[in-house]
């Protein structure tokens, strides 16, 4: 039995092992500034995850094959351990994990100790029970005024735009986010009714919209094209459906489209929309 | 003082019935009594699992006695979204509070700490009966969720209570997740379905149940500080009383805090406050008048200040049945006793640090964040200890495969698998990605579900004898191991696969995401190897029920162990010693000694029998543990 048991723990850490190994399911390819640094983090710590687990699940799948009874073996050895080795097993792990900890802080802080650079594009972005809204301050780069009295779906304003504020005469909400290549774009997070939570995997970002919050975050995106949004933090019946595309576009591309007034930007994110594709999966 | 409060608490054995098993204040029926009651609730999270999975891997699809069972939640057999999700919801309460944490602490924690501690019962018999009835009303709540909201009839009579308790949405509870996070736990059935009664009956039933392991905590300090027996001293108890110990530790400090939060949902909700209820919300078409001033962030914060310790309530009682079962089937004493408890300990007083891990992206100051990263990853070292020690335990041994030998070292190897990706999702940096991700569900399902239950697993084998007089059946339990390790591996191995991908949790389908498109045959292949391992626990249910009545006689100590269990009568008289309280001269894993005449020493042998044995030991980790 012994020797069973250590060949079964051996294969099964082989093929968990191998499964990260041969990256068949891997993340999708990275397009943001910090994407890469996120990935370099995760390989460090899945190379230490990974030995760590292949070591103890070796070990356990040899000191069963080795220890099992059989009559001609003698006593156990009769040990209470060894303070020495003790010692030395916690410092060192200690030492690993720490490290660790303290290097995977550094693209969270990179990212939300610094408040967005100048010259970031805002975007106004208010999630609701299973839909996007994202809010374009227009041609004057400057939002009009929201309240949440004046929301309304039926009349489709759903961020409370005040249409009676000049500012808010050239804003225009649409359900696609659209973003600029290689400039910092600041997203403005707010819910309108219950948590929900902005997530592209390739931009490997993800942040919370929490009711009563407006929570600023900033990140740079470096490839165009088409990318899939969806909500992360569940938000009720249709949380799965909850859907959206970003559009990172060429700055030309952007400014262009974000001076327009809401029923030709409509129409021209439509046509972008098709006309850039999902990455190949 | 130990002696004192023997006398104080002795009670004559029942004679009636209900009284001997019903009403009984004796431990040991109130431990089975918990137990039976975390098998139940595990048939309810277990089948709901496989609908689950069933509904994942082929939506759409219509399972006639699902319509049957169901006609609103899946009209013509087919699940709906808001059904799915609340599967969710209910796999998950019922499995973390009525299964992890009443088999571990309540069943075995009950019957076995005061014999192994020689003490005739708890400290507190009433209460102890009171802790496991309370529990039990919290149980028919959350049953009476499902009817209330899964039955139309049923449903009609709880929406006559106004409007917050409407009812019969077709779903089986609410489906807000077992986090039940604010304002779609608070709003009622404007955010959704599911969300009117069968949440008020979902708060409910939690605080009931925060009430029952309340009492139990209580009880569990208190007899293992006062009713140790003559020579019990702290460092000579078995690790699965330091296992306990420390469980009901937490669970003394957390529960209130999630009975509080839970107050203060239900108020929210049925009483017009603002706790959690932020202004200006504007849900399904309407403006929310009344409220105002809440934060949703606020729960998040009581309930993981509860929900991190709930994990270590889960999985301490395990980690102390392991190191037993392990010492006990190795025939060697365990490898760093001091360190055990000490990493025991470290485990769970760190433990209450750490809760902002499940909060780094929900809006909580990136600062704070930070803090709770590095406090999250340094809790890996005293759970490396562990694990060195369990294998140092193992080193040098003489083995006895068993099956709950093989079901402890189970636990060893899915405590590593889980545990150890930790280290990945306690990073902020990294939880960017990860965060509500499978790869989140399959850490917490490997290390918080699948290994305590291995730890169950284990001491109900190991123990059966003792409880029931009789044996399980080994080749059952055996092929019962072989199927359930490799079915669980074969399960949540592939969740992190899906994490790799970004596959985000509780969803109710994947059609929708191109990204996700290449994880369809990984969910199939998952859900086939769900049925299978879900199927094999009938194995278990027989060979449990089976070995009750028609198993071959136990011996007073069939496995040849030491601690004080295995050397009273079996099963022990209803005071546990029959009136002789036992005295101990023995650490608790006294094996394989030189020079004595058997591989084990009892812990209530004579001093004197471990002659030539021991006396050169340097580190002397807890051999005799009164000298420390």
């Amino acid at each position: 039995m012994g020797r069973v048991l250590g060949i079964a723990i051996w294969i099964i850490t082989l093929g968990s092992v191998g499964m990260f190994f041969n990256k068949h399911w891997w993340f999708p390819e990275s397009i943001s500034e910090h994407g890469p640094r996120v990935d370099s983090q995760f390989t460090i710590t899945i190379i230490v995850v990974g030995v760590a687990f292949a070591a103890a699940q070796i070990g356990l799948g040899w000191v069963v094959w080795k220890y099992r009874d059989t009559t001609s073996a003698p006593r156990a050895t009769y040990s209470h351990g060894n303070n020495r080795l003790e010692v030395v097993w916690t410092v060192v792990t200690a030492i690993i994990f720490i490290s660790l900890a303290v290097m995977g802080q550094r693209v969270w802080a990179s990212l939300h100790l610094n408040s967005a650079p100048p010259g970031s594009y805002r975007v106004e972005v208010v999630a609701q029970q299973f839909s996007w809204n994202f809010h374009y301050s227009g041609k004057d780069t400057v939002f009009g005024r929201t309240d949440p009295k004046l929301i309304d779906d039926s009349a489709l304003n759903y961020v409370g735009l005040d249409e009676t504020d000049p500012n808010a005469k050239d804003d225009s909400v649409v359900s696609t986010l659209v973003v600029p290549v290689n400039r910092p774009v600041e997203l403005i997070l707010k819910s309108k009714d219950v948590t929900h939570s902005f997530w592209v995997p390739q931009l490997r970002f993800k942040q919370d919209l929490v009711p009563g919050m407006a929570i600023a975050v900033h990140f740079t995106v470096t490839k165009t094209g088409k990318y899939e949004l969806a909500c992360a933090e569940l938000c009720g019946m249709n949380h799965y459906k909850m859907k959206s595309y970003m559009l990172v576009l060429p700055e030309a591309e952007f400014s262009e489209l974000v001076a327009l007034p809401q029923e030709k930007f409509q129409a021209r994110r439509d046509e972008l929309l098709n006309k850039y594709q999902l990455p190949q999966y | 003082m130990a002696e004192a409060t023997h006398e104080v608490h002795r009670h004559p054995a029942p004679t009636g019935f209900i009284r001997k098993y019903i009403f009984s204040l004796d431990h040991k029926v109130i431990g089975i009594q918990y137990i039976l009651l975390a098998l139940t609730a595990v048939v309810v999270g277990l089948i709901m699992s496989v609908l689950m999975r069933m509904n994942l891997s082929w939506p759409g699809t219509s399972w006639p006695i699902m319509g049957t069972l169901f006609p609103t939640g899946a009209p013509g057999g087919i699940m709906t979204p808001e059904f799915y999700l609340s599967l969710v919801t209910m796999h998950g309460t019922i499995m973390v509070f009525f299964v992890l944490t009443t088999a571990p602490q309540g069943g075995f924690g009950n019957y076995f700490l005061p014999i192994q501690i020689g003490a005739d019962d708890m400290a507190f018999p009433v209460l102890n009966m009171m802790s496991f009835w309370v529990t039990f009303v919290g149980f028919i709540v959350i049953l009476l969720a499902i009817v209330a909201e899964g039955n139309l009839t049923v449903g009609a009579w709880f929406s006559k209570l106004g409007v917050i308790w409407e009812a019969g949405s077709g779903t089986v509870g609410p489906i807000g997740g077992w986090t039940g996070y604010p304002p779609l736990s608070a709003l009622g059935k404007i955010a959704g379905p599911g969300q009117g009664a069968g949440m008020n009956l979902w708060i409910i039933s939690i605080a009931i149940f925060c009430v029952g392991s309340l009492l139990g905590a209580l009880n569990f300090i208190t007899t293992l500080l006062n009713m140790r027996t003559k020579g019990m001293t702290l460092m000579r108890m078995p690790l699965t009383c330091w296992a306990w110990f420390t469980t009901a530790i937490l669970a003394l400090l957390s529960f209130p805090v999630l009975l509080g939060g839970g107050i203060l949902l239900l108020l929210d909700r049925i009483a017009g406050t603002s706790f959690f209820i932020p202004g200006g919300l504007y849900v399904s078409g309407s403006t929310v008048p009344l409220h105002n001033g809440g934060s949703p962030l606020l729960w998040q914060h009581l309930f993981w200040f509860f929900g991190h310790p709930e994990v270590y309530i889960a999985i301490l009682p395990g980690m102390g049945a392991t190191s037993h079962i392990l010492s006990t089937f190795a025939r060697k004493p365990i490898f760093g006793y001091r360190a055990m408890v000490f990493a025991i300990f470290a485990i769970g007083m760190l433990g209450f640090f750490v809760w902002g891990h499940h909060m780094f992206i929900s809006g909580m100051s990136p600062y704070s964040a930070i803090a709770f990263s590095v406090l999250t990853l340094s809790i890996g070292v005293p759970s490396a200890i562990k694990t060195f020690n369990w294998l140092g335990t193992l080193w040098g041994a003489k083995i006895r495969f068993t099956t709950p030998m093989l079901f402890a070292i189970g636990f060893v190897s899915l405590f590593v698998a889980g545990g150890i990706t930790g280290l990945v999702l306690g990073q902020t940096s990294l939880d960017f990605f990860f965060h509500d991700t499978y790869f989140v569900t399959a850490h917490f399902h490997l290390v918080m579900g699948v290994a305590s239950i291995f730890g169950m697993f284990a001491a109900t084998y190991f123990w059966f004898p003792k409880m029931f007089g009789r044996m399980m059946s080994e080749s059952l339990g055996k092929f019962h191991f072989w199927v359930t390790f490799i079915g669980v591996y074969a399960i949540f191995v592939p969740f992190h696969a899906m994490g790799m991908v970004g596959m985000p949790r509780r969803y109710a389908q994947f059609g929708e995401y191109e990204f996700l498109k290449n994880t369809h045959g990984l969910v199939k292949f998952v859900t086939v190897a769900a049925i299978i391992t879900a199927a094999v626990q009938l194995v278990f249910y027989f060979n449990l029920f089976w070995s009750m009545f028609k198993g071959k006689k136990a011996s007073d100590n069939p496995w040849e162990a030491t601690t004080l269990e295995w050397t009273t009568a079996t099963p022990p008289p209803h005071d546990n010693f029959a009136g002789v309280a036992p005295e101990v001269h023995h650490g608790p894993y006294e094996f394989s000694v030189p020079g004595a005449p058997k591989d084990f020493i009892m812990q209530t042998e004579p001093a004197g029998a471990e002659i030539g044995a021991g006396l050169g030991e340097a580190s002397g980790n807890g051999g005799n543990g009164h000298k420390h």
